[in-house]
């Protein structure tokens, strides 16, 4: 079984309210210096079968066609727990495409 | 023969009984669709309507984009068959990449219900014919994702292709550009996060008045369809 | 992951070893019994309950759920019912029916949820609405509209800055979610609530009068459906119920207090349970709300052919740890309880695959007369029912009239500095005006949708919430609420009978006939005489004027316990009143219509302050009597109100009430876009006229042609009517005292709120 770790965020480029809501409440709650917060989205899947490069790119896969709407996020995937750069590195970030066109 | 305009309902869609209404007081036949239905039971138009399909889970429109029916819709539109989305249904219009860019969170942050005072930019479109261009009309809007954002070329090009359809006056919620709602190239498909649906009685449309103005939308696509 | 704290090992408290251990230690008192409950719990059973049996009937008995405390007061809306004709279910059902003519029927109900909105303001008040929703579709119902009485402690304060803004999301994120139009309640401030704000939940639903659904279990071998959501440990707390606890730390196992609603859940649960109806699939139905399933199962099989069997290890679980004593005391939401024959029980759950729904056959009507529960087999429940449901305890809770109660009334606000001059008035009024009560409500209103549906015809900002009912007749219902806590404390008995009047008088000024009362009674601890006395008084208010009105309480609610460190808030008995319009598009809104159309003022005005607006906005003030109550004369006032809509003799009608006749002008003006020339009754001194908040009035603007139509009508019936202005240019003119512009009073009207929330 591999648990593999989806996280979707909001490209930089788009405004997000949320984060900034919860930067501008720190303050008053006596957290100074937090420069910037951005709020984004995590998930866990449990696939069957081994944790391997092809289970990483069905996640990708998923990932691109239901849990990350690519006009506005991006996202990374990796093993759940992954410490070693190999496995972080295979993830990486899908690069955001030229947008659909009508 | 009167014309047929089916009005899909998901799970968690709502402003289905008002969008049929609409669509009968223009003398149509509204013809209710299914989530789960293989095909489109002959309609010769389509409205997406108001609502939290699944709730909105994931994000709005995500997974009604996928449904059986869905299909049947993305299949027509490439034909040039007219569909509306309103506010829920214009999410998955974007989501379903039948019109470009998405709808997100509210500048604000909240929910946002209020009479809105809206420009009507192109009446080139199959539902927008009844308007003049640069018409300022008042539609409620209700919705808590209604900012609509894309980059900045799909913006000009909007812009230049004259496929902004309508647009805000006073923003409410930080849509790029004002852009309230968007056409395709062909003009047979427009989003649109205010509820035209919601301005077509005197007794529960807009207070202070127009009270009426949303039925053009409605208007229009009849005489598109019979002029077809 | 949750953490979750080690679990003892379970053993199962069947009947068999509760019969065999008489003497074991069961926590009772940890979960809110008494010991002399106790007793007679051992008495019914004739042996020390299960810990299941146990876990029931402290849910069940509980003040809540039993209204132990408030039975023998509440009885009197029964005993003092008006005779009517139209009241087709009354108090006792999951929310009373009321005919509306033309074939069809309308339920309505208030609910609380201020405890758990106080804790997690955005779940509590969805949750709340959630409920109430649950309760009108349990009746055979298509939930229609809500409303949300609100209560909050001072506006500046702190915790208000946490709670209001979570409830306001919560009702608008629950209810927006549902398809169902918020079309009316309030917002008030007032520091009594600070630590208990009041979250009532209003919902009214429509049906034809033939398909009225009732909670009873009928028919041995009919099955019982559980429907909805799988069951978590939503509500249950942390007090444990086992009968022999052995935690290695003594600590028991966490579950989480606050329930979470999912409004997707109830949408599609609203649809399916519509299809279901229309097919006449069920026997009976009930909800599942504050005690889940206890209360589901018991009160099913207490109403019907009086036995049931239930496999309870068959319940669809969201938590496969749960245990059936936290099975039974889940609050998980979303979930209905359905008894069907089981000819119709294939095609049931066809419906409910249609929606994606989960269903599942857990148990069976029987004649035994007793509750039986298996958990795999074993039996841990036999009770007869109706022990649970119905017999619960009955207190008879000591009062008195509170020592300080003379003290308070003596303190009359009669020397409490008035303005004088015309500079003085005119600053008060915009004082007034932008104080938190009085204050345009639209930062809340417009996070509310209350369009859905299309049938909406007034909403907030009118007097009442109407609905278009039939399109073809036309035939519409409206809805208000009020209950003003300030005059309640000062005498309970004339401040819940203007609760009363005000929710009537508004129900009539849009031109609805008011039929029916719903009420929600927030209040201090039942333990707390004077507290119940103020209990007693109110009720007995209630009901006296119920029957003078003829408009019968069909249902409510009773909070109790809304106090912190022994004080109390003030008591805050809620109304509702229900009316019908034969045709909406006669309805009258309250806003100023046409320049030159004459004002007029109904009703007596008399130099009232006690507990006013402002004697609280201006001087903090509270004492003295609230303002006096006639409610021959509000009945009048209805009637003519009534009339002159029908007639269409009225081009605007606005109550008056908190804040008097200037509160009212401005209001209409504004909402209209037109101002007024007002020329104040000669022989009232000006700052009376404009303030005080004596009842039984209103503001009418009549077209010239209509005005002696109009008054010969007032002056015929007997009720007094002045003329005192007429609609005209943009600006607010009270004639030798001030002018303030349209654009100065919206100003200071619609900027509290955003100041205030952000």
């Amino acid at each position: 079984m591999a648990r593999v770790v989806v996280d979707v965020m909001l490209k930089p480029e788009i405004l997000d309210p949320q984060g900034q809501a919860v930067q501008r409440a720190l303050p008053r709650l006596g957290f100074d210096g937090v420069l910037d917060v951005r709020q984004g989205k995590r998930f866990e899947l449990e696939l069957d079968g081994p944790a391997d490069e092809a289970a990483l790119a069905r996640a990708r896969e998923i990932a691109e066609k239901l849990l990350a709407n690519t006009v506005i996020e991006e996202f990374t995937v990796a093993f759940d727990g992954a410490s070693s750069p190999a496995a972080q590195s295979s993830a990486g970030t899908v690069a955001s495409t030229a947008p659909a066109a009508g | 023969m009167s014309l047929r305009i089916g009005v899909i309902t998901f799970p968690g869609t709502q402003d289905d009984q008002d969008a049929l209404r609409a669509v009968a007081l223009v003398g149509a036949e509204p013809v209710a669709l299914w989530h789960r239905d293989p095909d489109l039971h002959q309609v010769d138009a389509v409205v997406l309507p108001g609502g939290f399909s699944y709730g909105d889970y994931l994000r709005a429109g995500a997974i009604a984009r996928f449904s059986p029916v869905m299909e049947s819709v993305i299949a027509g539109a490439r034909e040039g068959l007219p569909v509306l989305g309103i506010c829920n249904g214009f999410q998955v219009l974007c989501e379903s990449h039948l019109l470009p860019g998405a709808l997100i969170r509210n500048g604000g942050l909240l929910f946002v219900n209020r009479d809105e005072k809206l420009r009507v930019e192109s009446a080139t479109t199959q539902w927008t014919g009844d308007y003049t261009a640069g018409q300022e009309i008042v539609i409620p809007i209700k919705n808590g994702e209604g900012r609509y954002t894309a980059d900045p070329r799909t913006l000009d090009e909007l812009e230049a292709e004259g496929r902004i359809v309508v647009r805000y006056l006073d923003n409410p919620n930080g849509s790029a550009r004002d852009i309230a709602g968007i056409a395709n190239p062909a003009g047979n498909v427009v989003g649109l996060m205010p509820h035209p649906e919601h301005a077509v009685e005197e007794l529960t449309g807009p207070y202070p008045g127009p009270a009426t103005d949303g039925l053009p939308f409605f208007t229009s696509i009849l005489k598109q369809l019979v002029a077809a | 992951m949750p953490a979750q704290n080690e679990k003892p090992k379970y053993s199962v408290d069947t009947v068999e070893t509760a019969a065999g251990t008489p003497g074991v230690e069961q926590p009772y008192e940890a979960l809110g019994v008494k010991p002399d409950e106790y007793a007679r719990i051992l008495e019914i059973l004739g042996r020390r309950p299960t810990s299941s049996e146990l876990a029931m009937y402290s849910v069940m008995w509980s003040e809540h759920c039993s209204y132990k405390s408030s039975k023998v007061h509440l009885k009197q809306f029964g005993d003092k019912a008006p005779e009517v004709d139209f009241l087709l279910v009354g108090p006792g059902e999951n929310a009373g029916v009321v005919d509306v003519g033309g074939d069809l029927a309308v339920t309505f109900k208030i609910e609380s949820h201020n405890h758990p909105s106080y804790v997690e303001p955005y779940q509590g008040a969805a949750t709340g609405v959630g409920g109430i929703v649950r309760d009108i579709l349990t009746m055979g119902a298509r939930p229609i509209a809500v409303m949300d009485p609100l209560r909050f402690g001072a506006a500046d304060a702190p915790d208000t800055h946490r709670v209001l803004p979570g409830v306001v999301r919560g009702i608008g994120g629950y209810g927006n979610s549902l398809g169902l139009p918020n079309i009316g309640g309030e917002v008030v401030f007032d520091s009594c609530y600070a630590g208990n704000p009041l979250v009532n939940a209003l919902a009214v639903g429509v049906m034809k009068k033939s398909e009225i659904k009732l909670a009873q279990a009928h028919g041995p071998g009919n099955k019982v459906v559980l429907f909805g959501a799988r069951t978590g440990g939503d509500g249950i707390g942390g007090a444990s119920v086992l009968a022999s606890a052995t935690f290695d730390d003594g600590k028991p196992s966490k579950r989480p207090s606050v329930q979470v609603g999912d409004p997707f859940m109830e949408k599609v649960l609203i649809e399916c349970c519509l299809e279901i109806f229309a097919e006449d699939l069920v026997v009976g139905i009930q909800d599942l709300g504050a005690a889940g399933l206890s209360c589901a199962t018991t009160e099913l099989a207490a109403a019907g052919t009086g036995g049931m069997d239930v496999q309870l290890d068959l319940a669809p679980l969201r938590d496969a740890t749960l245990v059936p004593e936290e099975i039974l005391m889940s609050e998980s939401q979303e979930r209905m309880m359905a008894v069907v024959t089981p000819a119709k029980v294939s095609r049931f759950f066809e419906l409910c695959e249609k929606w994606d729904v989960t269903a599942t056959v857990i148990g069976t009507v029987t004649d035994t007369g007793r509750l039986r529960m298996t958990w795999h087999g074993e039996t841990i429940v036999d009770v007869d029912p109706k022990t649970l449901a119905h017999q619960g305890p009955v207190y008879q809770r000591p009062y008195h009239r509170p020592a300080w109660q003379d003290e308070l009334q003596a303190a009359v606000p009669d020397s409490l500095s008035r303005p004088k001059t015309g500079e003085e008035l005119r600053e008060t009024v915009l004082r007034m005006l932008a104080s938190p009560n009085l204050a345009d409500k639209g930062w809340v209103i417009e996070q509310y949708d209350h369009r859905v549906r299309g049938n909406t015809v007034l909403a907030h900002g009118e007097d009442s919430g109407m609905l278009r009912l039939d399109a073809e007749s036309n035939l519409g219902i409206a809805l208000a609420t009020d209950g003003n806590g300030r005059y309640t404390k000062l005498d309970p008995y004339t401040g819940a009978q203007l609760a009363l009047a005000e929710a009537y008088r508004n129900v009539a000024a849009t031109g609805a006939k008011p039929l029916a009362v719903t009420d929600c009674l927030n209040f201090g601890s039942p333990e707390d005489p004077e507290v119940m006395w103020q209990f007693a008084e109110a009720t007995r208010g209630l009901a006296d004027a119920c029957l003078v009105l003829g408009t019968p309480v069909t249902g409510g609610n009773v909070s109790f316990y809304n106090q912190t460190n022994n004080v109390p808030i003030h008591p805050t008995p809620i109304v509702g009143v229900l009316g019908v319009i034969d045709d909406v598009n006669r309805r009258t809104r309250l806003a100023f219509a046409d320049e030159g159309d004459i004002l007029l003022l109904l009703g007596e005005t008399r130099d009232e302050f006690g507990g006013s607006e402002w004697a609280h906005v201006v001087h903090g003030h509270l004492g003295g009597l609230p303002p006096k109550v006639d409610l021959e004369r509000e009945r009048l006032l209805a009637e003519i109100l009534i009339a002159g809509s029908r007639d269409g003799m009225l081009s605007a009608a606005h109550d008056l009430s908190d804040g008097g006749l200037i509160q009212a002008v401005v209001e209409s003006a504004l909402r209209g876009g037109l101002g007024a020339r007002v020329v104040l009754p000669e022989e009232l001194d000006p700052f009376v006229a404009l303030f005080s908040e004596s009842a039984g009035r209103a503001v009418v603007a009549v077209p010239r042609s209509e005005e002696l139509r109009f008054t010969d009508m007032c002056r015929f019936r007997g009720l007094p009517v002045a003329r005192i202005g007429v609609v005209d240019g943009d600006a607010v003119e009270v004639q030798g005292q001030f002018s303030i512009p349209l654009d100065e009073l919206r100003r200071a009207h619609t900027g509290t709120f955003p100041a205030l929330f952000g």
